[in-house]
């Protein structure tokens, strides 16, 4: 309340509270890989599975498709897409360890993102060469939006979760302004392009004879990349979201006066989240870097992205890990199909002006954001939340 | 004695802050550019204020934030676009009151067209999600991307010229110093309908209700009044002097896109932070402060310009952490 | 219509919950026209909550309240004060930026201020006509609570209920208010009148309901109540001679 000095504690209404992950008293304590060690797939997936049988088969589905992509489906296209679903699902799910797990809405994910890649492509950009230079610029990438993370969070996470919101808008805003304005370091609005290490490169065959019908060339090695520390990030965030730090956040989400009075600082979990996602966001970021050979303000900064960011996490199911995966896929796919779908069902309705207007290949983001409404209003909990629920 | 006279200080400080910034910029660019430049900040203050109010009004009463906010904006410009359409006969006639009495119609037409958008969007969205912070953000920017492609979707892709009406083209002078014409008028309508705000808030009824149900929502329901049926009343309000501001903007930057409203937002969320949430008065001043920094940062330090409000914003939040005047005490 | 000394509000078998707190286990009361009933008990032992509930501000779980034969439990706020029920909450609920007479204003109807309604109260409260114009923020603690229970009875209402009243206010101002509220009684007001200081119940109260742990553990006549120091002891834990 605006304007009252006690505090009366809210009647939680059915509305109030989105049905999110199970929260303090889950039903999946965490095993120490010493003690009870059921398997090794258990401990990889740090006893956090998909569930059901339906979404074990959908996950280990899309892993195949990934783990396969260059040869299940060629073309430099295809393999953009997939290196852009991957770095979007480690983008999404740090977005998650905030959103779903923690309850904390903030706009400067993608600012972080664009640290991260900016911190690569600055140093490739200057002339400094070779591996070296990368970790060097991904290191400091993910410094940088650290410090940044953990004092946006001391500063304003005492905030109400509107003002916050806010105030992390402004603040991703001015990094856009910084980095289209700073030319001399950013290369401003037209970005930075630059050489990426030699065995990322089209021109690197290390193997003469094709395999399964498909030229391993740098591409295919950067987007294999990629694909390993995509996965190994997202296993490391799995890890920590069952880990007893998880918890706590989970515990905040729901009802953080109560964590408050039982001891816990949930302003310094809070602070240590965002700069746990500001760091994998970086560490995405630079792998985006890598991939493009290029960065500019509308690649990793732009108010556009984390709309994308949203969709992903909101229709995939927040709180879930697995809904970034589920998220990323759909939406990246939809805005690079969709267009297709929509500009089939044109030329198959031929109807008014008003009409083609609607299905219009350009109007996938109006579809998207009826999704994602309709999403927000019936299935909060996402696609692979609802599917885990069900029954 | 020194507490009282610190007390005062503390409470008459804010009110400080933009007659200093006024007085600090005259000796840093010269008369002539100075006043012309107050004027152009003062105008933009009143634009984004019309914005402004109408979201902070709505948070303070009801602690909704809407995102689509910005939707409105841009729907009250290109309402605008297809009203004036047909009244060019009236833009393009050399008649000063003809020029105002399309504009007139056009302020009129938005406001109408954005209050019942408002209306409907109260019903199907807002309303599923008071007290949960979380879902209003999240629905409100869900139905802001929906609102803008469905602006596309009626009036195309494209850019939309709307030229200013002929006798509003030009400058007048001030001494020296050149004033265009349209930004008197502007002036003149934002400064109008913040004191037309100011009456009915301060004189009537319902003004009263609103003012105490900004303070405290629950007390007010406990003297027997349904606030939510107030709320409506607001919303639709609201949105309207969105609508509005978004026909003034539009006119004045005689271009219309489906970004307009989200180009506003930005400034409109700074404005909310260093007036206060919730506080009419607090967005009045911050839409002038904000008005006045773009314009002058725009003179003197062109590359700062963009993110001049940002600072200005930093700086405010350092000294005042809830906005110059927040509603509710410490 | 309810005749002096017929049940006006009942309570009957009240659990309210707040989030997974349990607070009201079974609550049963019933305050007469024309009477003033006490609720007494320790801190959290569930008083405010039970005015709470009445009010509407938080919905019962189960149970059943009815006021004058009427079930008003699921009702909104707003109507439920339409019938003739002012609440005073225990932190006042004065409107800060408004000032006294619009605080005052917002309790009257469409036709504003009836003169002797007004007068009656300004006699109660000479505070409050000094202030008119003032903000209501500017006041001190004891002005404030004064301008709450003000606004509360400008106009004739059939229930009143008051929370901790005296709670801050100088022995001057305690006087003053009980002053007002037997006026208030005079004019056949019914009122639910939560509190902690003994001497003032005992003033004013005709009947009296102890609170403890979401519970009513004693029910009955407060004069009753004050003779015996046995059962104050037991109940609330101390003495008349220390008083609140």
């Amino acid at each position: 309340m605006t304007g009252q000095l006690h505090k009366i504690p809210e009647q939680p209404s059915e509305q109030a509270t989105i049905a999110l992950a199970p929260a303090v008293s889950s039903s999946k304590p965490y095993q120490s890989g010493k003690l009870r060690r059921t398997s090794w797939l258990s401990w990889i997936v740090s006893d956090d599975p998909p569930g059901r049988l339906l979404l074990n088969a959908i996950v280990l589905l899309i892993l195949a498709a990934f783990l396969f992509a260059p040869f299940l489906f060629p073309g430099a296209k295809a393999l953009g897409v997939a290196s852009r679903i991957c770095i979007f699902v480690i983008l999404v799910a740090s977005y998650d360890l905030m959103l779903g797990y923690t309850g904390i809405v903030s706009f400067a994910h993608t600012m972080f993102f664009g640290i991260g890649a900016y911190g690569v492509a600055i140093l490739l950009a200057k002339g400094w060469v070779g591996w070296g230079a990368v970790i060097l610029g991904a290191a400091a990438g993910a410094g940088v939006s650290l410090v940044l993370a953990a004092a946006i969070g001391l500063l304003s996470l005492r905030l109400r979760t509107i003002f916050f919101s806010m105030i992390t808008l402004a603040v991703a805003s001015f990094a856009q302004i910084l980095a289209e304005q700073w030319r001399s370091l950013t290369g401003g609005e037209d970005g930075l392009t630059f050489t990426v290490p030699a065995i990322l490169l089209p021109s690197f065959r290390p193997l003469s004879h094709p395999v399964l019908g498909v030229t391993i060339n740098g591409p295919v090695i950067a987007y294999y990349l990629t694909f390993v520390v995509a996965l190994l990030l997202f296993l490391l965030m799995l890890r920590i979201v069952n880990s007893p730090f998880g918890r706590v956040l989970q515990a905040i989400r729901e009802n953080e006066f109560r964590v408050e009075a039982m001891g816990y600082q949930v302003v310094a979990y809070r602070t240590m989240i965002s700069a746990l996602s500001a760091v994998m966001a970086a560490l995405a970021g630079a792998l985006m870097a890598l991939v493009l050979g290029y960065n500019g303000p509308d690649t990793t900064l732009s108010f556009s992205l984390m709309i994308d960011i949203l969709l992903m996490i909101v229709i995939g199911g927040m709180g879930t890990m697995y809904g970034a995966i589920v998220g990323a896929v759909l939406v990246v796919l939809a805005e690079y199909y969709l267009q297709n779908i929509l500009g089939g069902m044109n030329r198959a309705i031929d109807g008014t002006p008003f009409l083609s207007a609607l299905f219009h290949p350009d109007r996938w983001l109006l579809w998207l954001g009826v999704l994602f409404v309709l999403i927000v209003t019936f299935f909060p909990q996402g696609l692979f939340g609802w599917l885990r629920q069900r029954r | 004695m020194n507490t009282q006279w610190r007390e005062r200080l503390q409470r008459w400080a804010p009110y400080a802050v933009t007659p200093l910034i006024v007085l600090a910029a005259l000796p840093a660019m010269g008369l002539t550019a100075w006043v012309t430049l107050t004027v152009a900040g003062l105008t933009m203050g009143m634009m984004l204020f019309l914005v402004a109010s109408g979201l902070t009004l709505i948070f303070g009463l009801m602690e909704v934030l809407n995102f689509a906010h910005a939707a409105f904006v841009t729907v009250g410009a290109y309402v605008t676009v297809t009203v004036l359409g047909p009244l060019v006969g009236w833009t393009t006639a050399p008649s000063l009151a003809l020029n105002l009495l399309a504009l007139l119609v056009a302020l009129l037409a938005a406001a109408a067209a954005s209050g019942a958008l408002g209306f409907v969007f109260e019903r199907i969205i807002i309303r599923q999600v008071y007290g949960a912070p979380l879902r209003q953000i999240l629905i409100t920017i869900g139905a802001l991307t929906v609102i803008e492609q469905l602006v596309i979707v009626v009036w195309g892709p494209e850019a939309i010229a709307l030229p200013k009406p002929a006798t509003l083209r030009g400058s007048v002078f001030l001494g020296s110093s050149p004033i265009e014409t349209y930004r008197l008028v502007a002036l003149f309508v934002g400064l109008a309908v913040a004191a037309a705000m100011q009456l009915i808030l301060t004189r009537t009824r319902i003004g009263l209700v609103v003012r105490a149900g900004v303070e405290d929502r629950e007390m007010v329901q406990a003297l027997g009044y349904h606030i939510r049926r107030v709320f409506v009343g607001v919303f639709i309000a609201g949105t309207a002097l969105a609508g509005m501001g978004g026909m003034m903007w539009g006119q004045y930057q005689t271009l219309v896109s489906s970004q307009i409203g989200d180009s506003m937002l930005i400034l409109v969320f700074i404005i909310l932070i260093i007036g206060g949430l919730g506080s009419v008065g607090g967005c009045f001043i911050g839409a002038i402060l904000v008005g006045l920094t773009s314009n002058y940062v725009q003179f003197l330090a062109p590359t700062l310009a963009l993110g001049s409000n940002i600072l200005l914003m930093a700086l405010i939040l350092l000294w005042r952490p809830r906005g110059l005047f927040p509603i509710g005490e410490q | 219509m309810a005749e002096a000394g017929d049940v006006l509000l009942r309570l009957h078998d009240v659990h309210t919950d707040i989030g997974r707190y349990k607070i009201l286990h079974g609550v049963s009361l019933t305050a007469r026209h024309g009477r003033v009933t006490m609720l007494l008990g320790r801190n959290g032992a569930g008083k405010t909550t039970t005015l709470r509930t009445i009010m509407g501000l938080w919905q019962p779980r189960a149970g059943r309240i009815t006021f004058d034969g009427q079930s008003i439990n699921g009702m909104d706020t707003p109507d439920i004060a339409q019938l003739g029920i002012a609440y005073v909450p225990e932190y006042m609920g004065i409107f800060g930026k408004l000032t006294v007479r619009e605080n005052m204003l917002l309790a009257t109807g469409a036709q504003g201020f009836a003169k002797d309604s007004l007068d009656r109260v300004l006699a109660w409260f000479p505070p409050i006509k000094l202030k008119w114009d003032s903000a209501a923020g500017s006041l001190s603690g004891g002005q404030k609570q004064m301008l709450a229970i003000a606004r509360a009875v400008v106009e004739q209402r059939r229930l009143l209920l008051v929370d901790e009243p005296t709670k801050g206010l100088s022995p001057v101002m305690v006087d003053q208010l009980v002053e007002a509220l037997l006026g208030l009684k005079d004019e056949q007001t019914t009122i639910l009148l939560v509190e902690q200081n003994f001497h003032v119940a005992l003033a004013i109260g005709d009947d009296v309901a102890v609170m403890d742990q979401g519970r009513i553990v004693h029910s009955g006549d407060m004069a009753a109540l004050g003779r015996d120091e046995e059962l104050q002891q037991r109940l609330l834990g101390l003495s008349m001679a220390v008083g609140a």
